[in-house]
């Protein structure tokens, strides 16, 4: 699959980490490091399991405090500003969890409204439907507006996961292991679905993961994170043409086994 | 996720077992009082979620519906049965409704209400809250911009508050036509002579008390079973743990609460 023309603002970074450290316990996770996401940019974090992909992400949507470090997101220090401020800047973000979290006891429908009805208190009940509508549409997925997540499978999860966040139009998207647990096909679809959210929704987004094809279709950058820091980031060729030990077995394995 | 004061935080300090235990026990003591003013300073500010607090109502009472339609009577009835021979002993068979109403009203419908809604109800919120923290659901609500605490927790604690008493009263009115069946088999009392005699020694006080206690008994069994779902540990275990701990806090404290609030209301009477 061919990547789409990404229009990148490479001058203006909206998301900015400087020097993060995070810790559990005695183990270091994050051991300072620096990341700019660029506007309308999908910037790919590889790395090994437990290696602190997801804490990244956690990070920039405030779900963890780092250690030390700042995390400048659309302009506002993630760790300085109050609660109300951040419920309003995750309104501006996007997250896509690894096992999707649809709320269980809730139709595909009222998944969808939760955050709509939550955060757009002036909005109609028509304009919530056409939304509803809207973003089912764009993922392909219609006929499921009535059924619960229990009775969809794994990509269709994966899709409503990723159509609860772009309701709310999020200017920033962040993709905890988009592919993890799906089959081949359902791998390359969803991928397709990733590329289709930045060029329709404009969006910006990290997309974590350990799938090279996932990295190779959607990343416009990778970032190689080992050992707690960014040892390599470029585009797919430059992080992958090295002799590096740590980053080869990577290639051969996705792409040589 | 809301960081707690716990002691699993990163700057964990290494300390000798004993000492540790002893700190994990006020820490924990700190963070359901921080929990609990959380609460209060949550629920009653706008927006409310009604729609979800009816919904949660409907659910506490009809999870527990049965089961307490069930206990109430076998309570009232036992309660009658095993009260007899030492009444009659004395004569004083027709003091059994009495006994039955002063024993039901004042003491076991609340109690027995609890501890079954401490069952049924708490371990349901422990383990379904702790099962959404688990599957991220909870995470997936504050990254969207809302307030899971609000929503799911404020709803929860309101709804036990408000459905016990409810389900409480229903329990007193069961179990005294258990032991109104009891009473008629033995000396063919009709319904309404052991209605009037039932009431009688019941005064403002006892009804008070009672919904004092019934209402007191609600918002621990809420707040417990939220507290143990909410800030469950990762992993299936966690799950079990919540639900487990959500049962037994919420028994203890009960019975805790119920020695309490009857000694404070024995002063008015």
């Amino acid at each position: 699959m061919e990547k789409p023309k990404a229009h990148i603002d490479y001058n203006n970074p909206v998301i900015s980490i400087r020097g993060v450290a995070k810790a559990f316990e005695d183990f270091a996770v994050l051991r300072g490091i620096d990341l700019d996401l660029f506007q309308g940019e999908n910037l790919v974090v590889l790395g090994r399991s437990g290696t602190g992909k997801s804490v990244l992400i956690k990070l920039v949507s405030g779900l963890l405090k780092p250690d030390r470090g700042t995390i400048k997101v659309l302009g506002q220090e993630v760790t300085e500003i109050s609660d109300k401020e951040l419920q309003e800047l995750r309104i501006r973000i996007g997250f896509s969890f690894q096992n999707s979290a649809l709320y269980d006891s809730m139709t595909v429908r009222k998944n969808l409204e939760f955050p709509l009805v939550r955060n757009r208190k002036s909005i109609t009940r028509k304009e919530i439907d056409k939304a509803v509508e809207e973003v089912l549409d764009s993922v392909g997925l219609s006929q499921t507006i009535n059924q619960m997540p229990a009775e969809l499978s794994g990509g269709q999860r994966k899709r409503i996961g990723i159509a609860r966040t772009l309701i709310l139009n999020p200017e920033i998207m962040l993709y905890d292991e988009p592919t993890a647990g799906l089959d081949p096909i359902t791998c390359t679809e969803i991928n397709e679905l990733i590329n289709q959210v930045q060029q329709q929704y404009h969006t910006s987004s990290i997309i974590i993961t350990h799938d090279l094809t996932c990295a190779k279709e959607t990343g416009d950058r990778i970032a190689m994170l080992l050992d707690g820091q960014f040892q390599r980031v470029g585009t797919f060729k430059e992080v992958f043409d090295t002799n590096d030990e740590r980053v080869k077995p990577f290639f051969d394995y996705n792409f040589i086994q | 996720m809301e960081q707690l004061n716990s002691t699993s935080s990163p700057a964990r300090k290494k300390r000798p077992k004993f000492v540790q235990k002893i700190f994990d026990f006020f820490s924990s003591l700190y963070n359901i009082h921080l929990f609990i003013l959380r609460f209060f300073r949550e629920a009653f500010v706008p927006p409310f979620e009604f729609k979800e607090i009816v919904r949660q109502c409907y659910e506490v009472g009809v999870r527990s519906f049965t089961l307490i339609t069930v206990t109430g009577f076998i309570v009232g009835f036992i309660f009658t049965k095993q009260s007899r021979p030492s009444l009659v002993e004395f004569g004083a068979q027709s003091w059994i409704p009495k006994l039955v109403s002063i024993a039901i009203m004042r003491a076991l419908a609340p109690l027995v209400t609890a501890l079954i809604a401490s069952g049924k109800v708490g371990s349901s919120i422990g383990a379904e809250l702790s099962s959404m923290r688990v599957t991220e659901q909870i995470d997936a609500m504050e990254v969207s911009g809302t307030k899971p605490f609000k929503f799911l927790v404020c709803t929860r604690v309101l709804a036990t508050t408000i459905t016990i008493p409810i389900l409480a009263t229903y329990t007193g009115f069961i179990a005294l036509i258990g032991g109104y069946l009891n009473v008629a088999q033995n000396e063919g009392t009709s319904y309404s002579a052991f209605m009037e005699e039932v009431f009688k020694p019941l005064t403002f006080v006892d009804f008070n008390a009672s919904l004092i206690k019934a209402i007191v008994f609600g918002f621990t069994i809420g707040i417990v079973g939220c507290y143990q779902g909410y800030y469950s540990n990762k992993g299936t275990e966690g799950v079990g743990k919540a639900a487990n701990g959500a049962v037994v806090t919420a028994m203890f404290l009960v019975f805790i609460e119920e020695v309490i609030i009857v000694q404070i209301t024995g002063n008015f009477r």
